[in-house]
């Protein structure tokens, strides 16, 4: 047996906290709620709600693909995710009718995905983790991923904020500033992809676009700035995270709706306290 | 030196030809007015002159360097987007208090900093789109039809703005204008457009005569002029242009 390193108590601590599964599904939530918070709220904002469902069902086929070759899932999920993104942004400049075309290829992708995950032997009886997410199965591994692609979202998102602000507000003042909106699109495109991998294992696929939109919804009646509601949005998901494990402790629920049960839940509340803007 | 150039420009989309020989150029401190029918390609030549649509045929020359102040003709103003008219004016250049509050003065609306966008009125909001375009000490105005929707003394009161933007600073103006005759008294070109330049000339300034009053009335302070169109050619009968011919004016199409 080789020598060990000592190691300083409150490292000690953290790494014997994270034995538990219940600090790293909380652990694993507030991650999540890092990248939704903002990317959620571009996706209010840019109505791309439908299409972030049509991605994040995509992932179901990046699933079983991933699986049938031997390849990480996450890697998996990320391409189909990916894929499935720059199909919708080529048909909506081509002029397809988006509400029709989103509709089409978000079903499309989750049936795909259904089918093909039905040939994969062994995946079967595990299906509703990949749909409705398994945060308390969340391993050391997973956090790192979920944490790793949170900071990776976050930091994109900090780093194009002032140009896809002003692309999303209008983007011939965006071309007139001498900024490229298809760049910042492809970006918000990336952390879309990013974001689908890191939050199956945490929401599942059917509910990842809502882990999206409704924090940031919720944010929506107290902010004044973009930066106020990004900022709510992460603290209104991470609460809903962290509600969701403790009601689905106390009542044995499934953890992943229940996460999204009390983020709509705020967000009634929000909403009806929000008075009507002049 | 000329600030912006479209030379021999064509534009199109899909099959149809939306600007078929365009030659325009502003010249620095000039205010230049386009105007023309709907779907004359008045928007297109600025999109095209600003480098979002590419040209067909014909090039588009800037000035190295060019600093260009754009006022869009609409924000998407989703009620979805929180948006303070201060946080505003920090897009996509962040600028300090001063500078937002010396903007907002400058533009008359000093008291509007901490209001909602989307709960700005027409001209406010004309006026604090103006602001932000300022703050980046543009050397050409670009303004994409920033009076519609505006009543006349708006429209008057807007248009004296940019007069006495282009006095403190010598900005350069190219604006499009969504009315076919009444132009910016203080244009020193307009250009008609109807997917070709239609006519050129200078605006007719008539605040004395009766006809003027008769459709202006005082409190415009003589920001606004007729614009006389001379054309040398028909467009024939499938081709809108639909010039009305209300207007106490000679309109010549010969």
């Amino acid at each position: 047996m080789t020598t060990r390193m000592p190691i300083p108590t409150p490292m000690l601590m953290t790494i014997a906290m994270l034995d538990d599964f219940l600090t790293r599904a909380a652990l694993a939530g507030v991650g999540l709620s890092l990248a939704t918070g903002p990317l959620g709220s571009f996706v209010v904002w840019r109505r791309m709600a439908y299409f972030g469902d049509a991605t994040a069902h995509a992932a179901i086929l990046g699933v079983a693909l991933a699986l049938a070759s031997d390849l990480p899932i996450g890697f998996g999920i990320m391409v189909v995710a990916l894929a499935m993104a720059v199909t919708v942004a080529t048909l909506a400049a081509k002029g397809w009718a988006m509400d029709t075309t989103l509709g089409v290829l978000a079903h499309s992708a989750l049936a795909f995905g259904l089918v093909a995950v039905s040939f994969v032997p062994g995946v079967r009886t595990d299906l509703s983790a990949w749909l409705f997410g398994d945060i308390l199965a969340v391993s050391r591994g997973d956090l790192a991923f979920v944490w790793g692609g949170a900071i990776v979202v976050l930091g994109l998102l900090a780093w194009r904020w002032q140009a896809l602000l002003t692309a999303t507000l209008n983007e011939d003042l965006a071309h007139a500033s001498g900024l490229n909106p298809d760049r910042e699109r492809l970006a918000l495109t990336v952390a879309l992809a990013i974001v689908v991998a890191v939050a199956i294992k945490v929401v599942g696929a059917l509910l990842i676009a809502a882990m999206l939109i409704i924090p940031a919804a919720a944010a929506r009646s107290l902010s004044r700035t973009p930066e106020a509601m990004a900022v709510f949005a992460i603290g209104i998901g991470a609460v809903s995270a962290l509600g969701g494990l403790y009601l689905s402790l106390w009542q044995d629920t499934p953890a992943g709706p229940s996460i999204i049960v009390i983020a709509a839940g705020i967000f009634a509340v929000t909403a009806a306290l929000s008075r009507p803007r002049a | 030196m000329t600030l912006i150039a479209a030379d021999h420009l064509c534009v199109r989309f899909g099959g149809s030809e939306v600007l078929h020989d365009v030659s325009i150029a502003v010249q620095p401190g000039e205010i230049v007015t386009i105007v023309g029918p709907n779907g004359s390609g008045k928007s297109t030549l600025l999109r095209a002159l600003l480098g979002i649509v590419p040209a067909a045929q014909g090039r588009v020359q800037r000035a190295p360097g060019l600093r260009i102040g754009y006022v869009p003709q609409r924000l998407a103003l989703d009620r979805s987007l929180p948006m303070t008219v201060r946080r505003f004016l920090s897009l996509p250049v962040r600028v300090s208090d001063a500078a937002a509050s010396q903007a907002l003065a400058r533009v008359g609306v000093p008291a509007v900093a901490q209001m909602q966008m989307s709960s700005l009125s027409g001209g406010q909001l004309q006026r604090v789109l103006l602001a932000r375009a300022l703050l980046s000490d543009p050397q050409l105005l670009v303004l994409d039809e920033p009076t519609q929707g505006l009543d006349q003394p708006g429209e008057a009161g807007f248009y004296q703005l940019i007069e006495d933007v282009r006095a403190q600073s010598g900005v350069a103006v190219l604006m499009v204008s969504h009315d076919l005759h009444v132009v910016m008294a203080a244009s020193d070109r307009v250009v008609c457009l109807n997917g070709h330049v239609c006519c050129e000339g200078t605006p007719h300034v008539v605040s004395s005569a009766p006809e003027y009053r008769a459709l202006f009335g005082l409190g415009t302070k003589g920001a606004l002029a007729l614009y006389q169109h001379v054309h040398d050619h028909d467009h024939g009968h499938d081709h809108a242009h639909a010039h009305p011919h209300s207007h106490a004016h000679d309109h010549s199409h010969a």
